[in-house]
């Protein structure tokens, strides 16, 4: 009696996709919350040094980043393998970096300016000799709060 | 059909899917996951020009020069004492240098300070003078140059650490703010940054 008898005729009822749209919501709300806009486009390719004693960076929009590296893969054709300086969208030199910092400050509110930190974002094969100009462009620029990119490790 | 016509007709709903799906495409594509980590620094000021620059005399026994070369070698010691080290003793010689554990004559002088604790109570703890000075030259890669500041900067957070663990018991990251700070005052981040050294040929 309780034993169900096989209908090989019958087709499988379809699966209801009602619900559908709201697992797609909820990974695109998880997507808008824990991501951040891209906001500039890399001219130079670095793969940033590795470091135990790395700290978070706190607050996103008292960052400015400067990028040092070689140029990408489709602009070496154009600007060679030395390493270059990228402010903004662009290649720029040390010179630039001073009129930079400004540009960034005025960004800021008054209150802010004083925690600005600029994030230097360094391939772990560039001389220091580069990144000892611009930190000493930086310290006339007097933007003293810098962090050193550098991706979490978990030891050597 | 009269009654068709009040009915008001169901919108369907099976393409809500796809919206919801060209929305999260777009989000994925147009931002970016990763936190920015790195190693946090201040850089001192630059002196006016028209002040005329005076030496900070530091004492020697209060110095500990790091010197990282073109190819990556590290050379370490107080003035007149360095030598080759590797990497990995770095961090100890660098917490020996500043903790100066056994008070000796050459090892940097300690300062009795006296710290306001966050229950109201005063705390004096000799806060160490020692310096370290952190020199590459020109050439020297950007990869060993962090790799020892990370090793400096892990030589503090440990000093910091048994410090804490020895007043409040438990590690730096597991107190609180007042506590940290007051930490971190007694065991300041003294690295200085020397303009590169111009190697003559």
């Amino acid at each position: 009696m309780a034993v169900m008898k096989k209908k090989g005729n019958k087709s499988l009822p379809p699966i209801s996709t009602a619900s559908l749209p709201d697992v797609i919501f909820m990974i695109l709300f998880f997507f808008m919350v824990s991501t951040t806009m891209r906001d500039q486009e890399l001219l130079v390719r670095y793969k940033l040094p590795e470091a135990t004693e790395v700290q978070k960076l706190e607050k996103k929009s008292l960052v400015s980043y400067i990028h040092i590296g070689q140029p990408s893969l489709a602009m070496q054709a154009k600007f060679g393998t030395a390493p270059r300086i990228q402010l903004n969208d662009s290649y720029k030199t040390t010179k630039d970096i001073l009129d930079f910092v400004a540009a960034e400050r005025d960004k800021l509110s008054e209150a802010d300016r004083a925690s600005m930190t600029i994030c230097l974002k360094a391939d772990g094969t560039t001389k220091m000799g580069i990144v000892t100009d611009v930190k000493q462009e930086l310290r006339r620029a007097n933007a003293l709060k810098i962090s050193y990119a550098a991706s979490k490790s978990l030891g050597y | 059909m009269a009654t068709d016509k009040r009915k008001v007709q169901e919108i369907n709903a099976g393409s809500m899917a796809d919206i919801a799906f060209l929305l999260l495409i777009f989000f994925l594509v147009a931002t970016t996951m990763n936190t920015d980590t790195g190693l946090a620094r201040m850089l001192p000021p630059i002196p006016p020009e028209d002040q005329k620059q005076e030496e900070i005399k530091v004492k020697e026994r209060n110095l500990f020069l790091v010197l990282i070369n073109g190819s990556g070698q590290i050379m370490a010691g107080q003035p007149g004492k360095q030598e080759f080290i590797e990497l990995r003793d770095l961090k100890d010689k660098t917490k020996e240098f500043v903790l100066n554990p056994l008070d000796d004559a050459d090892l940097p002088e300690k300062e009795e300070k006296e710290f306001d604790l966050p229950d109201g109570s005063k705390w004096v703890y000799p806060v160490s003078s020692g310096v370290v000075s952190l020199q590459t030259t020109r050439d020297t890669g950007y990869q060993p140059y962090i790799m020892v500041q990370n090793e400096l900067a892990r030589a503090f957070s440990e000093i910091r650490d048994e410090v804490a663990m020895r007043k409040f018991g438990d590690k730096l990251a597991s107190l609180t703010e007042e506590q940290r700070n007051v930490i971190t005052k007694a065991v300041p981040l003294k690295i200085s940054e020397a303009e590169p050294r111009t190697i003559k040929k």
